[in-house]
This record gives structure tokens, sequence and C-alpha cells, in this order.
């Protein structure tokens, strides 16, 4: 299942224009919430991130996140673009952008893609240091996980 | 099938994919790990712990216990870390 509001490329992306197709047109929307997740340099260590994802699930699987998000809260329309490939500090790896009529859902529904897409969506981050000594697989959070199991139910 | 490596499990084994043929007996993702760890140690050192390795089967999420039957592809992969 492939989602309209869903890309993901090794290009950047201008969150502001992601916001702007959402509202385009539109009198009815009175929120819309906009999330940027960036590369980190981890207080000067870091050179880069290699994001591996995998080509098809990904689309999918961050399609199906979104689906539910939908169907959860009323939504005017989403946005989700996730990056893949080599990404410095200071660059944007993700952003999600959520419309709706009232606040609240923009806000929740955002936090939400958030949360399923770090623990659902087939993306993987590598860390290139900036000593050149290490290249090593980021480890899962487990609060991440908290964070997916708060919206059961 | 074809299976499909991601991440580290994709460097321990050394391969991004390769076509499998397990035999009959091999029903679930479980068994086909424990099949797999028995081909090299760039297996083993991939699937050492087991439970920890994520499975998809033609692009969706799947437990261990699944059963693999009619799937065309197979992923594994460590926990994600996008987002």
């Amino acid at each position: 299942m492939t989602h309209p509001g869903v890309r993901v490329q090794a290009e950047g992306f201008d969150v502001a224009a992601e916001s702007a197709a959402l509202t385009a047109g539109r009198s009815d929307i009175g929120a819309v919430v906009a999330f940027t997740g960036l590369c980190r340099d981890e207080d000067g260590t870091l050179a880069a991130l290699e994001i591996e994802h995998y080509p098809g699930m990904a689309e999918e699987e961050v399609g199906r996140v979104a689906a539910e998000a939908e169907r959860r809260w009323p939504l005017a329309g989403l946005r989700v673009v996730h990056r893949f490939g080599r990404i410095r500090p200071g660059e944007p790896i993700v952003c999600v952008v959520t419309a709706s009529r009232h606040r609240q859902a923009a806000f929740e529904a955002a936090s939400f893609l958030m949360d399923f897409m770090k623990t659902r969506a087939p993306f993987w981050k590598k860390e290139h240091r900036t000593d050149g000594t290490s290249r090593d697989w980021v480890e899962a959070k487990a609060s991440d996980d908290a964070a997916t199991e708060r919206w059961a139910g | 099938m074809k299976a499909v490596y991601f991440a580290w499990v994709r460097e321990r084994i050394g391969k991004t994919e390769e076509v499998l043929a397990p035999p009959p007996e091999v029903v679930s993702v479980a068994d086909l790990i424990g099949w797999l760890r028995g081909r090299g140690e760039g297996y083993e050192a991939a699937f050492e712990q087991a439970g920890a390795i994520r499975a998809a089967l033609d692009r969706s999420h799947v437990r261990h216990e699944a059963p693999i039957a009619g799937a065309r592809e197979i992923a594994f992969f460590p926990p994600m870390t996008g987002g």
C-alpha cells in the first residue's frame, strides 16, 4: 500500500513547501503541525549518518502508519518525507506535517506518526564518527518502543 | 524464495540477497532462522540473538511463528532506527 502523502527519498525536502501543499486552496483547515527530525552532531563526534532502508517496504509501512493515523484522527491531510543515504549533522532526516480542523488532532497525529515510524518503518542508521575510528549501527531504544506502546488501545 | 538482509544482518551474512530453497520441514520464520544458522559463521553471527531479529514476509512485518509458505520474499533485519 502506498499513500499519496508519503515519500521516501535521498534528496532533501522543504517542510514549508510540504505544509503549503496541504493548505493550498483550502479554507477549512484550522491547524497545521510540522515536525522535522534533524541529524545531530552528538557534541561534535558525529561526521555523518548513513541511513539504509528497505525499498518498497519502507514506503508501504509508512503508508500503513499514515492510513492508521487517518483512521484515528479527523485529518484534512498529511505529508511524511523520510530520507535515506548519507546525511550530515544539521541536515533534515524526516518530516511529518499534519493538518486538521482543530489543533489537537494535528498535534496527536504528528506525534503518533513519528512514534510508529521509529519502531515500524524499515530504516536503519549507521554512525560515521569524526575521528574515523568507528562506524556503528545505532541501537534501537526501549524508550521508542514505550512511546509507541502508549498509543495502544 | 528470495531472502533479503539489511543493516548488520546483511553485513554479518555478507550478502544483500539470495535465493533460498529450504527443506519441507522448515515451516515457520523461526524454523528458517534455525536452518540458516547452520549455513556458516556469518549466518550464526547474524542470528545469534535470534529473538532480536525482525522479519517481514512480502514486505509486511511478521512474528517468528508465522508460516513462510507462499511467500515470495522474506526479509531479516535488526530492530529499526529510523525517524
